[in-house]
């Protein structure tokens, strides 16, 4: 399995996302002004501060040229994994439901935090069990998700984890199709026991089995 | 033409900036202060105002969390 990992002016975890997805299958760096997605089975939007995070998180990420590609590629059926940073750029990028604002606290949190799988039946959840409890670092200042509508919450917070002020302790949302994700936590960190969980694989094994397998099929 | 666009919170989202603003101001001493909300304010010079609504909605301001407002 292909993993692209994009890689904006102002995105920082893309290192860690390569890694990551290389624990699992072979990974590549795309770049933001590029068109080609070198024929990937799954795109991560990384972590960081895409173009600065000028107006609003997110808000300016979602023009760039790799991002039209992404879309295309979204509507086709591509998995795409939006972390922290991503995940606003999906949601402004219209590829998720809602939006995110700044944490109730005002303040940066960065911390170890438990979340709960609510829905083990997608491509990004599916080496987990249902209620499973994942150990992953949450590191952001604009995590509050907000939604008006019913959406897929596939990770929730732990019942007094919340960080953020997020609606319904949502931590991670997907599509209706299932194809697209996104969530605050960095799962991209915890996949070394060097920094205290490897909760995280779960995430990347996850999209790895789902490929394999519709290859398979 | 020059123009302002105003954006702010949508009514009923929780604006911990305005909660903020409105906890300080008793301190100094100003009282009979409430529902403080904070914003942004926008200056363009723009040929075409016609254009202004749609670059609030696609760009300007996101319309699932705030609200928009042209002075021009």
């Amino acid at each position: 399995m292909k993993f692209g990992v994009v890689r904006f002016p102002g995105s920082c975890d893309d290192i860690d996302a390569l890694h990551a997805a290389a624990r699992v299958g072979e990974a590549v760096l795309l770049w933001h002004a590029d068109r080609d997605l070198q024929d990937v089975d799954a795109v991560i939007i990384p972590g960081g501060f895409s173009y600065g995070d000028y107006l609003r998180v997110g808000a300016i990420a979602r023009f760039a040229p790799v991002m039209e590609e992404v879309a295309e590629f979204a509507r086709a059926g591509g998995l795409v994994l939006g972390i922290c940073n991503g995940f606003q750029v999906l949601c402004e990028a219209g590829l998720l439901p809602g939006a995110l604002l700044p944490n109730t606290s005002l303040r940066f949190v960065f911390r170890q935090i438990q979340v709960e799988v609510l829905d083990a039946e997608t491509p990004f959840t599916c080496a987990c069990t249902p209620g499973a409890r994942l150990s992953i670092p949450v590191k952001h200042t604009t995590g509050r998700y907000h939604s008006s509508k019913p959406v897929r919450v596939l990770l929730r917070y732990a019942p007094g984890e919340n960080p953020n002020g997020s609606q319904d302790d949502i931590a991670g949302v997907c599509n209706d199709a299932g194809n697209v994700f996104g969530l605050m936590p960095h799962p991209e960190h915890a996949v070394d026991v060097l920094t205290g969980s490897i909760d995280g694989l779960r995430i990347f094994e996850s999209m790895r089995a789902y490929v394999g397998d519709r290859v398979v099929v | 033409m020059r123009a302002r666009v105003l954006v702010r919170p949508k009514e009923g989202i929780l604006d911990p900036q305005g909660q903020a603003v409105e906890r300080a101001l008793p301190a100094l001493g100003f009282t009979g202060v409430s529902g403080v909300r904070v914003g942004r304010l926008i200056e363009l010079e723009v040929e075409d105002p016609e254009q202004l609504p749609a670059m609030c909605e696609r760009l300007l301001a996101n319309p699932l969390i705030e609200d928009w407002e042209i002075e021009s």
